[in-house]
């Protein structure tokens, strides 16, 4: 209970604080973040040197405007035109060619360039504008089952009571009228007492016992503590990663795959802190971003201001959290292609998620409650133009059309479309 | 109709009582019911109080078991992931595969870095995508735990270096390389730089089993000693004289892909080519022949002479038998009515029997059409002669350094015993098997070469044909190719791949062109020339000279042959081709004596008229042994009664009785027949012309598969499960089977209404896709491809001998093989049966806890997780194609102790970590107690269906193609959708209205496979035709059917 209270407190702290930044940036420069993060952020930091110059004050170092448009389209046709500036540049580091981004607008270039000017520098300003303490004054939720809980407590004991008391008068009553009294039954020997208790218990027991027999080898809620923490919070929900980028199988065939080292050195070849706002694991603890960079480094045998050598990559034993058993055939593609599944509706808000939690409990009657709910793709996927016979009974009203074709409907339920 | 009289065993021709109790019952054993039934419940073996004491120890182990803690799982992802590799997508590489002089150009399926299954190349204009048994088998044998794992100086353990070292000290003059035979031409290169490099050396090629006599013979016709190119698709006429092309002559796959195209049947315009097939010992190809003869093998010599003579039309003479004499004179009548489209083959290795078929080939117009010397074929290119002569050295001293490939004498050679002393007076013998095979165990030096499928390499199986050879996988253990081997001793610093790579590149004009050989796996370089050859007859009249005065043979002959699965002893170590029922004879895991009904009548003492002789040879697995002995050589083996073997002869299959350090399913089984073999003149003679028998009063097992799984109707008329006509009689009537079943279903509606109106059952709407398949028995030889396929598709447990004894086998897909006619000559039918996925499927309505039902595109469901193993289903199976897990065969169960003494060391060999990784990782290993049943290869259709899916379209033939269609060399499996209207399974349906029925159409199960008739190509009438013929046609018809 504790934990899931602070939970709900850090996010809405940090929900709170997001807020608060965000409305505090021009527009125009939460463009040129986007476009920072998509474009430039793998080479070039804001304040500091990685593949490329940090890019604070790079419009002062430019002496033509146009001449830094002409450079960062294409660097090596401006570099021909023999530019000393462009050129002393290139020499300096190690005549690696900056990538050609022919397609940027001007105004997204300059966007870009008034992101980075709104980028304070952190060596200046050490202890400024920090996030807001988790520790803020928030409304404690209610907590309703322990109240309902003793309602019902209060409930029965003056339930008991009345009876007691009903019991108690009624004898007194018999008393006055002179009707014998009979010897008073305890209530454990009471044979419609134990009957119903008896009862109650088979009830509960059963109810208990199925209830857990079901819930072998399911794991929902599992959330296992990874060897690196890796939030999805900060890569998919904050920066906005596609999640194709990591998880490139989910489109292709049954595996989503979990990204390969050198997938995150792409980006953390030039990342190599974390500055966003505070990480917390399950257990509510801080977790230091930085640190778990280079946990990352340690992995692909990275080290800083050197070039990369991928062979000398190890792979990251992670711990696996979405285990279905082997006799059933789940494939990724098949949801999120053809299917057009969001990932969420079967991981949950991944995007929000620190490390990651089982979301669904995988059981067989989630999957297939969903594939007699969900809607098949049945106009816009030419593959089911073979059956013909639907088509026309949506267009003749004989089918619903607003509950559509299901997955059920085309045999989506039937046995061997998951076992075999 | 009056349908042929088609029967599957002895006792079913008899109606004896033992084959009536077992088509009646559900499996082949009794249930293990043994309490005498007088005696109470509690006194039965398993009394009340043990049965809940068994009940609750299993409810707590149990609990005990499920209620553990969930194992943490780790998922690791590559470290550097390649491109275009994504985990759970199966990858294809063009590649060839090569055993011995065998080559065919394969795809292989490659899942997450480990090669699952090997497909046929479409793109190869030999095979044609066809593959054969011994090809979709050979990826076990990557995977095979006895595999030699690093090289070995005297048996230790050492490392390539110090190898190299220790054989560059040792190697000495007079240095010969004995290889099988090489058609990789870069191989070939590198061996000529290495020979030229060390004076005095010598590259001879050995072939276990050779074709040294046709080399020879084409030697002195052609002045070339070569095989040429055979086109069986341009023979409208094919005479074989025991050449066994569909099963193991040459290049079986190539010729199976030829000989359909002249026996697929066109309805509109039925024509097929004529096979007239003759010899002494059942075969595949004797099995598909339209017509087929019998004879001595002492015969063969004398009947080439005949119809040699026949064909020249002159008079036959020296063949005293009068059925055989009217065979050779049709052979002759149908080979010069065809002149310049018939072929002859033969499959003797006897030069003179060569010689005469080169002079009737040429004398009916062979070469140029059915016979092309502008591409020789090179799969076999060893002489025994030369072999002969290197023992003979070696016993001499005059070798000093033998390096040996491939070849294996000492099992294979006739006279193993000299060989293996003659190898003890060699220096320095150096081995590059892959595994401690026979004469690898007496060789000083052995550096284990490379599986094929971890091999760079190339091979020409014909002149300007050529098939690369790449790996689709990083070796397994520490072995290295034998050509690198080579290269390093040449003193060439380049390895094996680049010397290839340099080789084509220069010939292929780049990399590019590199890249797309290796691609398409394949490439025809120079206008395949078409060539008659020039043709010198002066051998001829040697070799009728010699006809003339060929020895008589004694009561019993001898005849040598290989099978389909086992070759001449390569595939004796992988448990798939082992456990593989041979198509002819039914049995699995051993070898033993064919004998024929007569010989049984008089040998055996078993009368097959006799219902109760018949029942007791055929229902009890030991069979009666007999001793053989010839030249002074015994041999103990089983007998087995094959009809269709002639009455004077016997047939042991080579291949068997090998070490058991090659593998544990090579391990006792068998007995090797090579020692009975002998070397007359340049060649090894596969056959004896007298032999002595004598029963030893033993009896042995034989695991025969063919009396398990038997089936049959209430009404006892099984019979129309497979339906077979002459040409003659389709020509005159093509309706005949058609109305056939009309009639049959007229009280139903007939065949249009049969569905709706023979059940009380409503008819089920199937939009969308209704899967369906059909399998032409016409085409289908029965080679066994297709079930090997199924095995490595669908991880089809390998269940051992002790439990195929026990009817427990597991294959999915069966071919049942079907008699009529003569029980001494009988005509032979293939047909593969597996699940029929019927509509109104039986085995559905049983099962208590619907773990199988329908699914709406036509698929009868096996949910193995929801199965609790009453077998009901397979009791209510008309087809008996059904199968359950008696014992823990995959080692999939919770408790490991569940297969102690229940499954046999193969099977326990086949659940090594290294075995499991040929598992299919899309198809569930199932467990003990539940059911298994051909599935239509639904793992497959379901990643078809997502493939057009994913590229929003509709679904086409390419997308989905199943594992016994795609392994088949002649096509006869069709499958798709049937409600498209252009698929090839609804095209296959339309245009074969005719020939179509289903098995068992009279039981509205309603299957999903139809099977099209069987036409022999014969000029047979049935009885009834004479009778009742139409005045118009009669005349014509008559004429044919007796002329």
């Amino acid at each position: 209970m504790i934990l899931n209270r602070s939970i709900v407190k850090t996010s809405i702290t940090v929900f709170l604080f997001f807020v608060a930044i965000s409305s505090s940036v021009t527009v125009h420069a939460q463009d040129g973040k986007a476009l920072f993060s998509a474009n430039c952020a793998s080479c070039h930091a804001v304040h500091k040197k990685l593949t490329g110059p940090a890019l604070a004050g790079v419009e002062s170092r430019w002496a033509n405007k146009e001449h830094l448009y002409a450079w960062i389209r294409n660097s090596a046709a401006f570099l021909k035109t023999g530019d000393p500036y462009a050129n002393a540049l290139y020499k300096e580091y190690n005549m690696v060619a900056m990538n050609a981004f022919p397609s940027l607008k001007t105004e997204e270039i300059d966007a870009i360039l008034a992101y980075i000017n709104t980028v304070p520098d952190p060596a200046k300003a050490p202890a400024g504008g920090a996030a807001g303490s988790p520790a803020g004054a928030m409304n404690e939720e209610a907590d309703n089952s322990l109240l309902f809980g003793i309602l019902t407590l209060i409930l029965a004991v003056i339930s008991l009571i009345l009876l007691q008391v009903n019991a108690n008068l009624k004898k007194l009553a018999d008393d006055k009228t002179g009707q014998p009294a009979l010897e008073p039954i305890p209530f454990w020997r009471n044979k419609s007492y134990i009957a119903l208790l008896t009862v109650v218990l088979f009830v509960v027991g059963g109810y208990l016992t199925s209830r857990g027999a079901m819930s072998l080898g399911r794991s929902k809620d599992y959330q296992p503590e990874q060897p690196i923490y890796y939030s999805h919070t900060v890569h998919a929900g904050v920066n906005q990663i596609n999640c194709q980028y990591c998880h490139s199988g989910a489109y292709q065939g049954k595996q989503a795959t979990i990204p390969s080292v050198n997938v995150c050195m792409n980006c953390h070849q030039a990342i190599n802190e974390y500055n966003g706002d505070k990480l917390y694991n399950a257990a509510g603890e801080e977790v230091d971003g930085t640190a778990e960079i280079k946990k990352l480094y340690k992995y692909a045998g990275f080290e800083e201001g050197k070039p990369w050598d991928a062979t000398k990559a190890k792979p990251i034993e992670w711990v696996r959290i979405h285990n279905l058993p082997d006799h059933v055939y789940f494939n990724h593609a098949q949801h999120v292609k053809a299917g057009q599944v969001a990932c969420q509706t079967c991981h949950g808000e991944i995007q929000k998620m620190g490390e990651v939690k089982q979301f669904t409990d995988l059981s067989m009657g989630w999957c297939i409650n969903c594939h007699r709910e969900t809607k098949v793709q049945f106009k816009e996927n030419g593959f089911y133009s073979i059956y013909e016979k639907y088509h026309e009974d949506l267009k003749s009203g004989k089918l619903d059309s607003a509950k559509g074709i299901t997955v059920e409907k085309i045999g989506g339920t039937e046995c061997q479309k998951c076992h075999y | 109709m009056e349908q042929k009289k088609h029967w599957q065993s002895f006792g079913e021709l008899n109606k004896s009582e033992a084959y009536n109790k077992d088509v009646k019952d559900e499996f082949k054993e009794d249930l293990p019911f043994v309490e005498d039934e007088s005696k109470s419940f509690l006194n039965a073996k398993a009394p009340r109080r043990d049965f809940l004491k068994y009940l609750g120890f299993s409810t707590a182990a149990a609990a005990a078991a499920a209620s553990c803690e969930m194992p943490v799982k780790k998922a690791i992802p590559f470290a550097n992931k390649p491109e275009d590799v994504v985990p759970g997508i199966a990858k294809y590489y063009a590649t060839t595969y090569v055993q011995d002089g065998d080559t065919v150009s394969i795809i292989a399926k490659v899942r997450d870095g480990r090669p699952i299954k090997i497909e046929g190349n479409d793109l190869s204009p030999l095979t044609k995508g066809g593959t054969s048994a011994r090809v979709q088998a050979s990826v076990l044998d990557l995977y095979d735990t006895s595999r030699l794992r690093f090289p070995t100086i005297n048996g230790k353990e050492s490392s390539f270096e110090a190898v190299d070292k220790a054989i560059a000290a040792s190697m000495s003059g007079n240095l010969v390389i004995l290889t099988s035979t090489i058609t990789s031409p870069s191989t070939k290169a590198i061996v000529a730089e290495f020979l030229a490099k060390n004076a005095g050396s010598k590259h001879i090629t050995y072939d276990a089993v050779s074709y040294s006599g046709i080399l020879l013979a084409n030697e002195a016709s052609y002045g070339k000693r070569a095989i040429p190119s055979y086109h069986f698709e341009n023979a409208k006429a094919i005479v074989s004289l025991g050449a066994d092309f569909l099963g193991t002559w040459l290049s079986p796959v190539e010729f199976s892909k030829q000989y359909a195209t002249g026996k697929k049947l066109d309805e509109k315009n039925p024509e097929m080519s004529k096979h007239i097939h003759f010899e002494s010992v059942a075969s595949l190809t004797g099995a598909n022949a339209d017509e087929k003869y019998l004879h001595r093998p002492s015969e063969t010599l004398s009947i080439a002479a005949a119809l040699l003579s026949a064909v020249n039309g002159t008079e036959i003479s020296g063949i005293a038998d009068a059925k055989l004499k009217e065979g050779i004179e049709k052979a002759a009548k149908a080979l010069t009515s065809h002149k310049g489209a018939a072929l002859v083959v033969a499959g003797s290795n006897d030069v003179n029997v060569q010689l005469i078929v080169n002079a009737i080939n040429n004398a009916i117009g062979a070469g140029g059409t059915t016979i092309n010397w502008g591409a020789t074929n090179n799969i076999r290119q060893g002489v025994d002669a030369d072999f002969a002569k290197l023992v003979e050295d070696m016993n001499a001293g005059a070798v000093g350094t033998l390096l040996i490939v491939g070849a294996n004498p000492a099992y294979s050679w006739f006279d193993a015993e000299k060989f293996k002393s003659a190898l003890k007076k060699v220096k320095t013998t150096v081995s590059f098997a892959g595994k401690m095979d026979e004469t690898a165990e007496l060789c000083n030096f052995v550096l284990p070469d490379h599986h094929f499928l971890e091999s760079w390499g190339d091979a020409e199986a014909k002149t300007g044909y050529f098939s690369f050879i790449q790996p689709t996988i990083y070796p397994l253990f520490k072995t290295r190719q034998w050509q690198d081997s080579l290269l390093k001793w040449t003193g060439t610093t380049e390895d094996y791949l680049g010397y290839l790579k340099n080789f084509w590149t220069a010939k292929l004009g780049g990399t590019a062109g590199w890249d797309k050989a290796l691609q398409d796996g394949v490439i025809t370089i120079g206008e395949a020339l078409t060539a008659a050859g020039n043709y010198n007859g002066a051998a001829v009249s040697a070799a009728l000279a010699a006809a003339t005065t060929a020895k008589k043979g004694g009561n019993i002959e001898l005849v040598l042959y290989e099978k389909i699965g086992i070759g001449a002893g390569q595939g004796a170590s992988n448990p798939w081709l082992q456990e593989l029922p041979d198509p002819v004879t039914r049995a699995t895991w051993d070898n033993y004596i064919v004998v024929s009904p007569a010989l049984a009548k008089t040998l055996l003492g078993i009368d097959l008229n006799n219902a109760g002789q018949a029942d007791a040879y055929e229902v009890n697995p030991p069979k009666k042994v007999v001793k053989l002995t010839v030249a002074g050589k015994t041999i103990e083996l089983p007998t087995l009664i094959i009809p269709g073997t002639h009455p004077n002869t016997i047939g042991i299959a080579l291949g068997y009785g090998r070490s058991e350090k090659i593998g544990k399913s090579a391990a006792g089984v068998g007995k090797n027949a090579f020692a009975l073999a002998s070397l007359s003149g340049a060649s090894v003679n596969f056959s004896h012309t007298d032999v002595s028998l004598a029963l030893t009063g033993e009896k042995y097992p034989v695991a025969l598969t063919q009396t398990h799984s038997r089936y049959d109707t209430e009404q006892g008329n099984r019979t129309e499960v497979v339906k077979e006509l002459s040409l003659a009689a389709y020509k005159h009537n093509p309706t005949e089977i058609r109305d056939e079943r009309e009639k049959e279903l007229a009280p139903w509606g007939g065949l249009e209404k049969f569905e709706s109106q023979g059940t009380i059952y409503p008819v089920f709407d199937r939009p969308g896709i209704k899967w369906g398949m059909s399998v032409d028995l016409n085409t289908c030889t029965g080679c066994g491809a297709c079930v090997v396929a199924c095995n490595a598709e669908n991880n089809i447990s390998v269940v051992g001998k002790p439990e195929v004894l026990r009817g427990h086998e597991m294959h999915w897909l069966r071919i049942d093989r079907y008699y009529s006619g003569d029980m001494d000559n009988p005509n032979v039918v293939f047909q593969p049966l597996m699940c029929q996925h019927c509509d109104n499927a039986p085995c559905e309505n049983v099962c208590p806890v619907a773990a199988t039902n329908h699914s709406s595109e036509g698929l009868n469901q096996m949910t193995y997780n929801r199965c609790i193993g009453t077998r009901y289903c397979a009791n209510n199976c008309p087809f008996k194609v059904r199968r359950f897990n008696w014992a823990d065969y995959t080692g999939s169960d919770s408790f490991g102790d569940n297969q102690k003494g229940h499954v046999n060391d193969v099977v326990l060999d086949m659940n090594d970590d290294l075995t499991r990784m040929v598992l299919n990782p899309d198809v569930t290993v199932r467990s003990r107690g539940v059911i298994e049943k051909c599935s239509f290869c639904v793992q497959r259709l379901q990643e078809g269906k997502l493939k057009a899916k994913k590229d929003s379209r509709a679904l086409s033939d390419s997308d989905v193609k199943v594992a016994c269609q795609q392994a088949c060399p002649t096509n006869a499996i069709n499958f798709g959708n049937a409600n498209s209207k252009e698929s090839a399974i609804t095209m296959a349906r339309k245009e074969n209205p005719n020939r179509q029925f289903y098995v068992l159409e009279m039981l509205h199960v309603l299957p999903g496979v139809t099977y099209l008739a069987k036409v022999r190509n014969t000029d047979e009438m049935p009885a009834h035709h004479a009778e009742g013929e139409k005045a118009e046609t009669k005349k014509a018809h008559t004429e044919k059917a007796h002329g």
